[in-house]
């Protein structure tokens, strides 16, 4: 059993399309930079030097973890990462 | 005309031409206007702004529009009241009102910022607005959509104030009353906004609608003899107001129209719903969301959008903020109206009662020229102080009825 990660769906172009990834257990910005060796350009969307970006809300088990330990908080097999832009999607004139 | 360069993200600083779109595509961050200031100072001098008609469209080249304004030609340039009762009761030597009580139409700041949304709006070729509000945003759209012949969706928390919802209602918009709390109405609307291609004035053309906040800002410099004050109080929702009114008085430093700026900049939040001010007090930027239960719905955003830039604001100009709960609100809102005259709406007892607190606690000095900001007008939420006024006099219609009372009101 591993961690499941729902990804978003402006993310989801850099995971061929799927909407959960499995990542390992341990700190969040770990299994971030793992994820990011799987799926490439994945880690730089979600984080910067080591911190989660500032408008990425990251859930473990539908709890913010900026009220947890940020990307120090550990997870563990079975957990579930829900990662959510801030803002929900933009909009363009031709879309 | 047309001084803007393009949009850039707060965050990360990539920059997007312009385009009714509101999130940086690579990290999720707001984005913002980028002017080309220089330009601007260039044209742009007191004596050229002093000569033009009395609206908020006097700034012009410091807003986001490309043409000439659509919208809200008469809207904004509202009273700097110099306060002097309200002053000496509350402690300090100069004290002013930003009366937005009296913006033109809807008798709410959010006419300004209407006026410039639907102004872009018509630049960007739409022929539908579209708002999520808690009911000041609700009216003004209404009203300027109705003027401008937009088609208008405005979607309101359904457990709106009565009064709030009629005074959208008799502009004929389509109103949907959502179950739930502004936050909830906010999500649906970013789904509604996704699939529709509407301008949603504090959706997709935020960047843009946030803009018209700083003309409040403008026009207290102006009004001031062209000098920025020493302490301002702003109530805060989503906290787009205050950290638009600094960056007014940034600009106008930068272009030059005012010579130095010493503001220290305060947030007003109720008790009810205060995560910017939590995280002020706390000296912390991360905003923790909050379930709203306050009299003041006009600021019962939990999940602010803006909180975090607000929290700077105030951080970089040495300022603070204060909570209050709804007895304070209401007295805050009776001892406005008893000083000067003036009847705010719940927001604006939000922002007295912060304030007295703020100079009783020191962080608002004695001799600092402080201004309030009272962003909307008292009559739309009569609701909140039912109860909490005094009775009439009631009397035979015959002259010593009337005698008889008037004995009584000389003994008091």
């Amino acid at each position: 059993m591993a961690v499941k990660v729902k990804i978003p769906v402006p993310l989801q172009r850099l995971t061929q399309g799927k909407e959960e990834v499995e990542g390992d257990a341990g700190t969040i910005i770990s299994l971030i930079n793992n994820l990011d060796q799987k799926y490439p350009g994945l880690g730089e969307r979600i984080s910067e030097a080591g911190k989660l970006r500032r408008f990425v809300n990251v859930y473990v088990n539908e709890e913010d973890v900026r009220f947890l330990k940020n990307e120090e908080t550990i997870v563990k097999d079975g957990d579930e990462i829900s990662i959510v832009p801030a803002i929900a999607g933009g909009i363009h004139r031709n879309a | 005309m047309g001084f803007v360069h393009g949009l850039k993200c707060r965050e990360c600083g990539r920059e997007y031409p312009v385009d009714p779109i509101y999130v940086c595509e690579f990290c999720f961050g707001p984005l913002e206007v980028v002017y080309d200031y220089e330009g601007i100072k260039k044209v742009l001098a007191k004596e050229r702004i002093a000569s033009r008609p009395h609206n908020l469209w006097r700034y012009k080249e410091l807003l986001p529009i490309d043409g000439e304004p659509t919208s809200g030609l008469n809207s904004g340039f509202t009273p700097l009241v110099k306060a002097n009762k309200l002053a000496k009761i509350v402690g300090v030597k100069e004290l002013y009102i930003k009366d937005d009580t009296v913006t033109h139409p809807t008798l709410s700041f959010k006419d300004r910022v209407v006026a410039v949304a639907l102004s872009k709006a018509r630049e960007f070729g739409f022929d539908t607005v579209a708002c999520a509000s808690t009911g000041n945003l609700a009216h003004s759209v209404s009203a300027h959509g109705a003027a401008d012949g937009f088609k208008r969706f405005i979607f309101i928390p359904a457990s709106l104030e009565k009064s709030k919802i009629v005074a959208s209602l008799v502009y004929e918009p389509n109103l949907i009353a959502v179950d739930g709390n502004y936050d909830d109405v906010n999500r649906l609307c970013s789904e509604v906004a996704n699939k529709y291609r509407w301008a949603f004035v504090n959706i997709n053309i935020r960047p843009f609608y946030a803009e018209g906040s700083k003309t409040q800002g403008y026009e207290i410099a102006e009004q001031l003899g062209w000098k920025a004050p020493d302490a301002v109080v702003v109530p805060s929702a989503s906290g787009s107001l205050l950290t638009k009114i600094w960056k007014s008085f940034k600009e106008m430093k930068q272009i030059g129209l005012i010579d130095k700026l010493n503001t220290r900049v305060f947030s007003a939040q109720a008790t009810g719903c205060s995560p910017i001010v939590t995280a002020i007090k706390a000296g912390v930027d991360v905003i923790k969301p909050v379930k709203p239960d306050t009299i003041a719905k006009s600021l019962a955003i939990g999940n602010p959008a803006d909180g975090f830039y607000a929290t700077r604001v105030v951080k970089e100009s040495g300022g603070f903020g204060e909570d209050v709960s709804d007895q304070e609100i209401i007295d805050a809102i009776k001892l406005l109206a008893r000083t000067e005259g003036i009847f705010a709406e719940t927001a604006g007892g939000v922002t007295l009662a912060s304030a007295i607190k703020l100079i009783k606690g020191g962080y608002i000095k004695q001799d600092d020229l402080t201004v309030l900001c009272i962003t909307g007008n008292g009559l739309k939420t009569k609701e909140a102080i039912m109860g909490q006024t005094g009775e009439p006099y009631h009397i035979k219609p015959n002259l010593k009825s009337f005698e008889e009372v008037l004995k009584k009101i000389n003994e008091k």
